[in-house]
């Protein structure tokens, strides 16, 4: 090949496999807040007004400043948010009192959907939507359903990507309850 | 009056022209959103969620860019087979068309300069023969002609 066609066609080649690169590492899930969450660091928690499943307006975490929040990421097609559904639903009857609450945030689906699952499941918790997924790959959510516990301060303490266990809400949710805003 | 029919005529035959959505031609352009595969060959629930909300919307007599746009309202973007044309996505847009120009450039370069390239030289002239061997050829050639 003649050294004049020799660069340019190298640095394009390059070009492309730098871009490929890039386009695989970013599809992927971050998981720089397990990374963090892992080494004891509480993160904060994204905040962002979400459309209210069957309700006007909008609500986000920063109207719940000062209560621990148990934040749920579901769908209605999602079978293991479906078996979660009265354990989450009996938790947040338990903590309201102490000052908690459970968010849900029904992802990817339209809203008559998410209703119809609330309304045959019997949810009192509110719930907000994410039908784009914005909101949720910031938590770097990859699959349903995961949930985040949110401090009095707003910080993400500790995380489970995939179904929550009665043991995990003992360990986890009972000492943050414990904690002063 | 003539142009009110004219009109009506013009009308009838756009709103002919839109052709009927059907599931097929729609779930080949639409990902299920949970396996990330294209939605005809998915068996997951969501996908069967998303055919179901395809055939209601057909149902309510929907045309094909309608429903792709009440998918994207409820299932978020990602619901497309088709990537956006923005952020990185951009890119299956535009690498596509930088190679094409790229190529046609380069066939543009190459063709400029076979044109330019000089004609091959032409062959050269054989040697005179000698005298001799001249002579002994006509006669060669004359012995033949008889």
């Amino acid at each position: 090949m003649r050294p004049r066609l020799y660069w340019p066609i190298t640095l394009a080649a390059a070009a492309l496999v730098a871009l490929l690169t890039y386009g695989v590492a970013s599809v992927g899930p971050d998981t720089s807040l397990d990374e963090s969450l892992r080494d004891g660091k509480r993160v904060e928690a994204p905040v962002k007004d979400l459309p209210r499943l069957g309700g006007e307006g909008t609500a986000s975490l920063a109207d719940h400043k000062g209560e621990v929040v148990v934040l749920n990421v579901w769908a209605s097609w999602c079978g293991p948010c479906e078996a979660e559904m009265p354990l989450l639903q009996r938790t947040h009857e338990r903590i309201t009192k102490q000052g908690g609450m459970v968010l849900g945030i029904d992802a990817q689906e339209p809203a008559e959907r998410g209703l119809k699952f609330v309304d045959e499941k019997g949810i009192t918790f509110p719930n907000v939507r994410d039908n784009d997924r914005e909101y949720i790959r910031k938590f770097g959510v990859s699959a349903y359903p995961e949930t985040f516990l949110i401090d009095r301060t707003g910080k993400i303490a500790a995380l489970t990507r995939g179904p929550i266990t009665q043991e995990w809400l003992d360990e986890e949710l009972a000492p943050l309850l414990e904690e002063k805003a | 009056m003539r142009v009110l029919l004219a009109l009506v005529l013009v009308l009838g035959l756009t709103a002919a022209a839109e052709p009927q959505a059907s599931l097929p031609d729609i779930e080949d352009e639409v990902m299920c959103v949970e396996c990330r595969t294209a939605l005809n060959v998915s068996t997951s629930p969501v996908a069967d969620q998303e055919r179901s909300f395809i055939r209601e919307k057909i149902a309510q007599g929907l045309t094909k860019q309608e429903i792709k746009d009440a998918l994207v309202d409820a299932y978020g973007p990602d619901v497309l087979a088709t990537p956006e044309a923005k952020g990185f996505d951009l890119s299956a847009w535009l690498i596509p068309g930088a190679l094409v120009a790229v190529f046609a450039a380069g066939v543009a370069l190459l063709a400029r300069r076979w044109r330019r390239a000089p004609a091959a030289d032409p062959a050269p002239e054989a040697p005179e023969l000698d005298p001799a061997d001249a002579r002994r050829l006509d006669a060669d050639l004359a012995a033949f002609d008889r």
